[in-house]
């Protein structure tokens, strides 16, 4: 807990990688000034895109001790105002999995080259980018914790499934490395709750070590202050408890 | 996008993005995330030139109820000019 008399610097910036295939794309980084060793946090975008909310979402986790890298996943989308390149990729059924996954790893690999990084990464995401938490934990196999907000389509139907999201993350759970935090409102039609019990269910079933933490009274993206559906109370919550958990895991 | 329910047309057309107008050449149609309705999910339009980068777009939010008034209308309104016989094919509207 920061104290008054403590003193406290930042560094955020935007910045190149290397993500799927070698291919450069941008990210935006933030980490507290000092040597650390600090945990790092993979911070994934939302479908709407890589915008203002996952700067400071970004900039939270370096606030809090993390060195954060949030990747630009929609970059060879081409360049504009998030709104414009998001509505784009939303056009075109959202991006491709592998591609992602591929970006992710880039960003994870980044992380642990660093000086000033501890030898544990967690990652972070919400709506699609709790999909793509998911499927980077199940998949990659590099994390030490994941925190996964209300992932749309983690469970998916036969009729979901597309050439760009071939499988179901759900299939991967027995591959799942960490321990892994969800955070879900009752009232979300994508994860709807029957989702979410599902989703639980895989979980238990291939023995993870797993939190989820359910809110009355919230919907789909209840953390976002800019929208309708944040709930006050319910976010405040949800953030106390995914920073407990991950101080608990990755420090 | 959550639902990932997307449909594309190619159109031909003119869209007013701020003081400019220009060429439309694609409607996308999503069941998905609007960015300003305060809806969780709605019938987006983004009428849009792709060849012209991702800011040539003139976007669109609609509800469910509001979606379904506009199909009619403009189901009605093509109906009454094509009564009235002065429907244009896009061979006519290009050769003006």
């Amino acid at each position: 807990m920061y104290q008054t008399n403590q003193y406290e610097g930042m560094i955020a910036e935007t910045m190149a990688m290397q993500g799927h295939k070698g291919d450069t794309i941008n990210a935006y980084v933030a980490r507290p000034l000092g040597s650390g060793p600090f945990p790092g946090m993979v911070v994934i975008h939302h479908a709407p895109g890589w915008d203002e909310w996952y700067r400071e979402c970004t900039r939270r986790f370096a606030h809090h001790g993390y060195v954060a890298i949030s990747p630009n996943l929609y970059f060879r989308d081409g360049h504009g105002t998030p709104e414009d390149v998001g509505a784009k990729v939303r056009a075109g059924g959202g991006i491709p999995d592998e591609q992602v996954l591929g970006d992710l790893d880039g960003a994870n690999k980044l992380l642990r080259s660093l000086p000033y990084v501890s030898g544990k990464v967690g990652v972070f995401g919400t709506c699609s980018g709790g999909r793509h938490g998911f499927l980077a934990a199940c998949k990659n196999k590099n994390y030490d914790a994941l925190v996964e907000c209300w992932g749309g389509r983690v469970v998916q139907s036969k009729e979901e499934v597309t050439p760009k999201q071939p499988v179901a993350p759900i299939d991967y759970t027995k591959d799942l490395p960490c321990p892994m935090i969800g955070i879900f409102g009752n009232d979300d039609k994508s994860p709807s709750p029957e989702q979410v019990n599902l989703h639980e269910a895989e979980l238990k079933k291939q023995g993870k070590n797993y939190e989820f933490h359910r809110y009355d009274g919230a919907g789909h993206g209840f953390f976002y202050y800019d929208r309708p559906a944040y709930r006050q109370e319910q976010a405040v919550d949800g953030w106390k408890k995914l920073l407990a958990f991950l101080e608990k895991t990755l420090k | 996008m959550c639902t990932m329910i997307a449909h594309q047309a190619k159109i031909q057309g003119r869209g007013k993005n701020g003081q400019d107008w220009f060429e439309l050449r694609e409607a996308n149609v999503s069941y998905d995330h609007p960015y300003d309705m305060p809806l969780e999910h709605a019938l987006n339009i983004d009428f849009v030139n792709e060849a012209a980068g991702p800011g040539a777009r003139v976007a669109v939010e609609l509800s469910v109820e509001a979606a379904r008034k506009l199909i009619q209308t403009i189901e009605a309104v093509l109906a009454q000019a094509d009564e009235r016989g002065v429907l244009e094919d896009k061979h006519q509207a290009a050769s003006r």
